[in-house]
């Protein structure tokens, strides 16, 4: 079966000009440019299949913003080829336009002054909606949202989070089969993050549209994503289910132990690299020594309580990009994409 | 045949009725201003008079009966008409929004969804343009009536749908020549100054700060062919009588020829435009 997005070694190389500092470096640059080529993106390969929801990781300036801006049609690639809902996204015809919808950052498609109702029926005169399904849609998902009551409010009277579940709808009135969404809680409190968490995933249970979403805040990409391709410098440099970067890149687990009485035991750091606060102390753990380090404590010493745990998947991630900045892309972590 | 264009036909009533349909929205989002478009209306006044004061001070001081043949009452009649022109052709913000929506990234918008850019911008200009010249129907009239005895005539029947047809050209013609304008956008990172200049220059030879008639031959004869007189001068010297039949025609034609050179200026800029943008983003 054809993926709803098939990207092959897509590339985008940008031209941008480098201007020298101070008054006399800007004189000179109206006489003679300097370019400097960037390369955003670079032979980037990846299908997703139907109703996946994959996430898109990778620090600042990776590329994430280009490739979602490719496969919206807004910038063609320097070579590559990509086929999105069966077409050629940056050909841009109108049937494409029709069946996706694209998010990025909080430049809004809404009316400032006006309650968000109105910018509703706008889209869908654009997406030639009819009466009766509009109607259907908008209820569902202002229900699904919980902004039924907010819909005749002026927008610039919604709190950010209001805001963006305004967007969302925005761009869910026309059941796009293909959301692209870049940053969508950002800057949003803990709660908005939550129920757009929420809202998105219960949207994509019950509708089946595919999601490839960027984010920096990892409880999103862990909440929707089972899926995730991680871009570093321009390159693809993971490609799998989020479980595989845990469990390939965060090779030790974190043992937090508590030891009856004050007294500390001496040399536990023969198994890790120890940090101790009062009686608790927190062990790093190589991953296949876990049981044994365990074991071992548990008969030398009395433990009032322990648990075991994976690193917090931001600092896994963070080792990830840093990983990526000092090696090439190896090939072996790029695993064949998991078939819905 | 008849059924083989069939579908042509109802596939563009369809797409005229999203724009109509489109139109209506905006008409709602526009009236949420009207109480900012009284007040600009009241302070448009404002320059008005006094230009008209300058004018009757001018025709004091030089104690002649007619400037350029124009008497004192037809000076204040004409620029009293150049108003309602530049109420349809003046576009205030049109290319600095195209402008702005390029450089910050909001013409994305435009680029997804299935809506043609400069067609919205002409709907949502026609929605200001009926709102605006709706309320302002009534200040306006009351200004005419007190000006009433400026007025020689009213003029017939063809000379009003003359006049009305080049207020809707010069409508079109404004919209197209700032759309053009906006697109310079693509290229360039600011184009206030660029505008500013332009405004300034069109203040003058659109005929705004006086008639035309007052230029030497030569540069009558050039204006004549550039379009900014349609956008003001031309249609107040048609409904002030000053034109024969002949010369009227002519001027309707040329409008209409700039209305499509513009026309065709805009979209091609727009399509070149979007694949420069497509090649560099934002």
């Amino acid at each position: 079966m054809s993926g709803i997005i098939e990207a092959y070694n897509l590339t985008k190389t940008y031209r941008v000009h480098q201007k020298q500092p101070g008054l006399i470096g800007s004189l000179k640059g109206l006489f003679r440019r300097e370019y400097k080529l960037i390369q955003a993106v670079e032979n980037i390969s990846f299908t997703i299949q139907p109703q996946e929801m994959v996430g898109f990781l990778g620090p600042n300036g990776a590329g994430k913003t280009t490739t979602l801006k490719i496969l919206s049609g807004l910038i063609y690639p320097t070579s590559g080829r990509a086929v999105v809902l069966g077409y050629t996204p940056w050909e841009r015809p109108d049937s494409f336009r029709r069946q996706f919808s694209l998010i990025m950052g909080q430049k809004n498609q809404l009316w400032w002054d006006l309650p968000a109702e109105d910018s509703f029926r706008l889209h869908r005169e654009i997406y030639s909606i009819d009466r009766k399904s509009y109607k259907n849609t908008l209820d569902e998902l202002t229900e699904l949202f919980d902004v039924k009551k907010l819909i005749r409010q002026p927008v610039r009277e919604l709190s950010l989070g209001e805001r963006m579940k305004m967007e969302l709808i925005a761009a869910l009135l026309h059941s796009p089969r293909l959301l692209l969404l870049d940053e969508p809680t950002i800057g949003l409190d803990i709660i908005a993050q939550i129920t757009i968490q929420n809202s998105l995933k219960e949207y994509n249970t019950k509708k089946g549209i595919t999601m490839l979403l960027t984010s920096h805040y990892m409880k999103d990409i862990e909440a929707l994503c089972t899926r995730v391709l991680v871009i570093a410098h321009g390159k693809l440099f993971y490609d799998g289910p989020l479980r595989g970067i845990i469990e390939k890149f965060g090779q030790y687990k974190q043992v937090r132990l508590r030891f009856a009485g004050d007294q500390l035991p001496a040399n536990l750091n023969r198994f890790g690299s120890v940090s101790a606060t009062g009686p608790i102390v927190e062990l790093k753990v190589d991953r296949d020594k876990v049981a044994s380090a365990l074991a071992q404590i548990l008969t030398q010493h009395t433990i009032v309580d322990m648990s075991v745990q994976d690193p917090p998947l931001d600092q896994i991630i963070a080792k990830v990009f840093e990983h990526a900045k000092t090696n090439s892309v190896p090939r072996e972590f790029i695993e064949t994409p998991q078939t819905a | 045949m008849i059924k083989k264009n069939q579908p042509v036909i109802r596939k563009s009533w369809i797409s005229i009725r999203k724009y109509l349909n489109i139109l209506s929205i905006c008409l709602t989002e526009r009236m949420t201003y009207r109480n900012d478009f009284i007040l600009s209306t009241i302070f448009r006044f404002l320059p008005v008079m006094t230009t008209i004061l300058l004018w009757q001070a001018v025709y004091r001081s030089s104690g002649k009966e007619s400037i350029a043949g124009f008497s004192q009452r037809q000076m204040i009649a004409y620029l009293l008409l150049i108003h309602i022109s530049r109420m349809f052709s003046s576009m205030p913000g049109l290319a600095n929004g195209i402008a702005h929506d390029i450089r910050n990234g909001t013409l994305k918008k435009y680029m997804i969804q299935p809506i043609d850019m400069i067609v919205f911008l002409l709907c949502y200009r026609c929605a200001h343009k009926i709102t605006y010249i709706t309320t302002s129907a009534i200040p306006y009239s009351f200004l005419f009536l007190i000006c009433a005895d400026n007025f020689d005539d009213f003029p017939d029947l063809t000379i009003l749908l003359a006049y009305i047809l080049s207020l809707l050209l010069g409508f079109l013609l404004g919209f197209y020549f700032e759309v053009c304008l906006g697109m310079i956008g693509f290229w360039m990172l600011e184009i206030t100054s660029l505008l500013w200049i332009i405004t300034t220059l069109n203040y003058f030879i659109s005929g705004q700060m006086m008639p035309l008639n007052l230029l030497p031959e030569f540069w009558r004869t050039v204006l004549y062919i550039l379009p900014f007189q349609y956008m003001a001068y031309f249609p107040a010297i048609v409904f002030l009588g000053k034109l024969s039949t002949n010369q009227i025609i002519c001027g309707l034609l040329i409008e209409i020829g700039w209305a499509l050179i513009l026309f065709i200026i805009a979209q091609y800029t727009f399509y070149k435009g979007l694949k420069h943008y497509s090649a560099f983003g934002d």
